[in-house]
């Protein structure tokens, strides 16, 4: 299975789907930003700072998605010690982390206007920047640690302790009294959220994931041209 | 209607800080991201060019050296 994953093979497609992203990105973002600050209704009780959530809620949700994947990728190449997988997770990372401070600054930025407060040591909040300690610890040891073996146990060993932070997040708000309100929308269950909201929110989600999509193809290519430049010297 | 949209009952200025922050955090990780691959394209290609005849005809038999050679062309 991993040989499909090979970069020799996927790097031509990683480098030549990167513009073919870059546009669906702009269209989609394009419609979005349309859909949530123009045509979307203003909330009966919070008027126009509802517009928060359409960013607030899908960079939170892409910087939970994309950690989970660090810690599953870090299990799965811990497992089988595959360099490559350890390589995807490295370049999936940045934008994670980015997702992760637009989540905190959209949500401080938010909760002004509804909670009369920038920043509360409010359970949701708290464990999300718990979540973006990991990151930077995830990204810093990348940086600090030269050591090709050690650096890929450590980073592993960052994302899989992470990932306990994970269900924290999720749950924080049914487990503990939170600012924040329950799940509005639910994949097994009813969405308690009108479709004149849920479609500008699942566009702009759309958007967001086609972003962390072409960094992550661009900070891949990158890393493999570091590698064969390596192999270059070894010839 | 412009005034509408700018000041949302006077929620703009959180509501378009919020969008303007989202923005630009695109934008900066975009062109770092950029230059990054840019600056790695570059040395790879460089690299490339201090080889002598054989060891660049054995680094050209990848296709992936290949592909990074035309995209380096590109920029």
């Amino acid at each position: 299975m991993f040989k499909f994953f090979e970069p020799n093979k996927i790097f031509v497609i990683t480098s030549r789907a990167q513009k073919y992203v870059l546009f669906l990105f702009i269209v989609v973002l394009s419609i979005g930003l349309m859909e949530a600050l123009i045509i979307s209704p203003e909330d009966y009780k919070q008027s126009h700072a509802v517009r928060i959530m359409y960013v607030h809620v899908p960079a939170a949700w892409i910087a939970l998605g994309i950690f989970s994947c660090l810690a599953l990728l870090s299990i799965v190449s811990f497992i089988f010690k595959n360099k490559n997988l350890s390589l995807i997770s490295k370049s999936l990372a940045p934008s994670g982390f980015v997702f992760n401070v637009i989540a905190l600054v959209t949500g401080a930025i938010w909760g002004k206007p509804t909670w009369g407060t920038w920043w509360a040591w409010d359970a949701r909040i708290t464990s999300m920047l718990i979540l973006a300690l990991f990151y930077l610890m995830y990204l810093l040891a990348w940086r600090i640690y030269e050591d090709e073996e050690k650096v890929i146990k450590i980073t592993s060993m960052i994302a899989i302790l992470g990932a306990i932070n994970i269900p924290i997040i999720k749950f924080s708000v049914d487990w503990w009294n939170s600012l924040h309100q329950s799940a509005s929308i639910n994949v097994f269950s009813n969405t308690s959220i009108h479709a004149s909201m849920l479609i500008p929110l699942g566009i702009m989600t759309a958007a967001f994931t086609l972003f962390s999509i072409l960094i992550f193809l661009m900070k891949y290519n990158t890393e493999l041209i570091k590698l064969k430049t390596k192999g270059l010297n070894r010839l | 209607m412009i005034n509408e949209l700018i000041s949302m009952n006077g929620y703009g200025s959180y509501v378009w800080s919020a969008f303007t922050f989202t923005l630009i955090s695109f934008a900066s990780l975009y062109c770092v991201t950029k230059l990054q691959l840019a600056k790695e394209q570059s040395r790879f290609a460089s690299k490339f060019g201090t080889l002598n005849v054989d060891k660049a005809r054995v680094a050209r038999s990848q296709n992936i050296n290949k592909e990074i050679l035309l995209n380096t062309s590109n920029i």
